[in-house]
């Protein structure tokens, strides 16, 4: 707190921005906390509760992370960024790791020098129609009119879908999901586009929500996963692979239940060498043995994380459809730990 | 002659008659109806209308909110006990209500600093706003903002008293010289301010503010309708002074300062206020190494006092050419110079025409602190927009959390404008 007001603003012009740029693992390390972005609030995904704690989806991701490098999940300075100053915050190294639903993109990856470093959530683009229309799948949606957030890629891919299926619709802008969610029970629009997590969030807090249905057309590929800055390979491989922990967990039956009692040692090499009891793989991360034993013991493995903040008995109510493990038909499959 | 007495007469009225009731048309609240509301066929009609809309608005609004539900959890439950009945959930409020006043991250065990901090904040504006109050009370008006940020923002007591020293001392010594040079006085009170400053932050020993008496609470950390609150008044306070300044700056003869001026309100008037908070919070980032950047707080408090400087200055602009050429000339052939003249004839009286120019600048800016909710500040409406709305508990509610926000700034505003409405009847010597 020596840098105040006053005085920081003097000490600021002083001080070059020359100064060599140490890696983030070691940033992070002697700062004792890692700067995590996340929303500012999307129901399960990230929120502040009650008490003024992080929650959700997303906030699993960086808590695991602060797990595996401090030893600690809950040494995190969580930011909060809109969707307009999430990557400034990342570029300019006010945040050392953005989780907040952001979609994969080429341009994002290349163009703005950021690295994806894997895949939390398969989410795509749906629609939700009142059931008393009758429509049982989006072809039949000709000349509906169709609520949608401006500015966003839903928007375009909309456009795309109806081009391409050779149908007519009437866009109805609307600004923010809050707004839509009104516009769209006021009946000013036929239909709601967006993320299919966000129309089952959105759905989860209606007065009847099984007045409305959700298609099963998904029109658009949108993975959302984690981010950190170009460059930093060092980081990024910590970031991916405490991610692929908390994956490979689920996949090898360990929970934060029975976590303890296989660290200790068991017949599967592959758990062994995950946990630590056996092979140098946190070594190789420059992290501790038991790193991913800590990140998966911070909030569970990743089903756990998923039924405990959107899963089928939360509000939101998500299946796991897409973000099932690879071996139930989903598309989860974490590189082998080795 | 005439046997006309008054003894004579069968009956003389000798007492006045007791004056008759008004025609029940002409009196009391019908005759109030008959002259308001009921005067011609339109008005009438008008009257009717009205009343069909109020009663259509009362009928919708009152059932929902006197079925009001106060004392749930979550909205899904407030839905159960209302079972499909018309009623709000006003739950959310008394849930939530501390971190829609304080943000969600302000202790909750310091919430009386802030409280306290506003209390202090009615006594250290009072002989401000209510100059038949003691002058000498200006002087814990002084003091104020230095105890304000030491409460709010804790830390150790020395920081906030080595900025104060810092201002004592540059007031020191523009009184010294002022008599010889403003030059020299004003360069010289900044030269002593700054080095004040710099020998006390080095007196500071690191670490002071660990183990203070009040527990350090970061800018990020502040929130709800007090960080609304804080910039409104920490930004119309820097603004007027600024304000002022700019405005004669824009009229003087000196092509310079005439000219900086003159770009700056230009400019600023020229830019969204969005963009400037996006430039504070946003590009700042860049320019600063990330380890010693200028505080959140402080460049948002920079950019809005900049714009409402800008807008004060051409209101006040106003003002200065609304007056007659011959107070100018007046003043001057008394043989004031310049600052005694802006100070003792010009001022006064230009200001006085300027109140509701910049009372309602003054109001714009406290509702424009909204704003800070896009740079991710979370301010009252940051607050209900990103955190509440996007638990799972209150996603859905809107009507109470929004008419609560809209009724806390109702009652700020309201008051503002009531002062100023008082301070133009108070000021009022042209006897109209």
């Amino acid at each position: 707190m020596k840098k105040t007001v006053f005085l920081g603003a003097l000490t600021v012009a002083g001080l070059a921005a020359g100064a060599a740029a140490a890696g983030t693992l070691d940033d992070v390390k002697a700062r004792g906390k890692l700067n995590c972005g996340v929303t500012t609030g999307l129901v399960g995904f990230a929120a502040p509760n009650a008490n003024g704690e992080w929650e959700g989806f997303d906030v699993a991701v960086c808590r695991a992370v602060a797990a595996a490098v401090l030893g600690d999940s809950t040494a995190v300075e969580f930011v909060p960024t809109t969707g307009k100053t999430r990557f400034t915050a990342l570029a300019s190294g006010e945040i050392d790791l953005l989780a907040r639903n952001t979609t994969w993109t080429f341009s994002r990856d290349v163009d703005l020098k950021f690295e994806f470093v894997g895949v939390n959530y398969y989410d795509g683009q749906g629609f939700m129609v009142p059931k008393e229309l009758g429509v049982s799948s989006a072809k039949e949606l000709d000349g509906a009119t169709v609520c949608i957030q401006t500015g966003t890629t839903t928007e375009l891919n909309l456009a795309d879908f109806f081009r391409s299926n050779n149908i007519s619709y009437e866009p109805v802008p609307i600004e923010t999901n809050a707004e839509a969610q009104q516009q769209y029970l006021a009946g000013s629009c036929d239909v709601y586009t967006t993320d299919a997590s966000g129309l089952a969030a959105t759905r989860a807090t209606f007065d009847d929500p099984s007045g409305h249905v959700i298609l099963p057309e998904i029109i658009s590929k949108e993975p959302l996963g984690p981010l950190v800055r170009h460059g930093d390979h060092e980081w990024g491989d910590v970031v991916r692979w405490s991610l692929m922990a908390l994956i490979a967990a689920e996949e090898l039956g360990i929970t934060s239940a029975n976590i303890s009692e296989m660290a200790a040692g068991t017949d599967n090499p592959e758990i062994n060498r995950l946990l630590g009891s056996e092979g140098t793989l946190g070594e190789m991360l420059g992290l501790e043995a038991d790193w991913a034993q800590k990140a998966v013991a911070a909030g569970g493995n990743y089903g756990e994380i998923f039924a405990k903040n959107i899963g089928e008995d939360t509000p939101v109510g998500l299946a796991r459809g897409l973000n099932a493990q690879w071996t139930e038909g989903g598309l989860l499959y974490a590189p082998p730990f080795r | 002659m005439s046997d006309t007495h008054a003894q004579t007469v069968a009956f003389v009225r000798e007492t006045q008659i007791p004056p008759a009731p008004p025609p029940a048309s002409e009196t009391g609240v019908v005759k109030w109806l008959r002259e308001n509301l009921f005067s011609n066929a339109a008005n009438s009609a008008l009257t009717i209308a009205a009343l069909a809309v109020i009663y259509m608005v009362l009928q919708n609004t009152l059932p929902w909110i006197l079925n009001g539900v106060w004392t749930t959890s979550s909205l899904a439950e407030c839905r159960e006990i209302l079972q499909g009945k018309t009623g709000a959930c006003f739950s959310v409020l008394t849930e939530r209500w501390n971190q829609l006043l304080y943000g969600f991250k302000y202790p909750s065990d310091a919430y009386w600093r802030p409280n306290l901090a506003l209390v202090l904040l009615l006594f250290a504006a009072a002989p401000v706003l209510f100059f038949d109050l003691p002058r000498k009370l200006l002087i814990f008006t002084a003091i104020y903002p230095f105890l304000a940020f030491w409460l709010i923002w804790g830390g150790t007591l020395m920081v906030p008293v080595v900025a104060l020293l810092g201002f004592a001392a540059a007031a020191a010594v523009f009184q010294t010289f002022s008599k010889s040079s403003f030059a020299i006085a004003f360069f010289g009170a900044i030269a002593a301010a700054f080095a004040v400053w710099i020998l006390g932050g080095l007196l500071i020993p690191e670490g002071a503010s660990e183990n203070a008496w009040l527990a350090p609470v970061p800018s990020r950390d502040l929130g709800g309708f007090m960080l609304n609150l804080m910039l409104g008044v920490t930004c119309v306070s820097l603004s007027l002074p600024l304000g002022i300044a700019l405005a004669l700056g824009r009229q003087s003869d000196m092509p310079l300062i005439k000219w900086m001026c003159v770009i700056f309100i230009e400019f600023v008037r020229g830019v969204p206020l969005i963009t400037l908070l996006f430039v504070a919070s946003v590009m700042l980032a860049y320019f600063f190494p990330p380890e010693s950047t200028v505080d959140l707080f402080l460049r948002v408090v920079i950019m809005i006092t900049m714009f409402s400087a800008a807008y004060i200055a051409e209101v006040i602009r106003g003002g200065l050419a609304a007056l007659p050429k011959g107070q100018y000339e007046a003043a001057d052939s008394l043989g004031l110079d310049y600052a005694q003249a802006m100070r003792l004839i010009i001022l006064p009286q230009a200001l006085k025409i300027s109140i509701p120019g910049i009372v309602n600048v003054a109001v714009g800016l406290f509702k424009d602190t909204t704003l800070v909710s896009v740079i991710s500040m979370f301010d009252l409406v940051g607050m209900i927009r990103g955190p509440i709305l996007a638990s799972t508990e209150w996603n859905g509610v809107y009507w109470e959390l929004l008419g609560f926000a809209a009724l806390l700034f109702f009652v700020v505003c309201y008051g503002i404008s009531q002062y100023s409405q008082w301070l133009e009847r108070r000021l009022a010597t042209d006897h109209r």
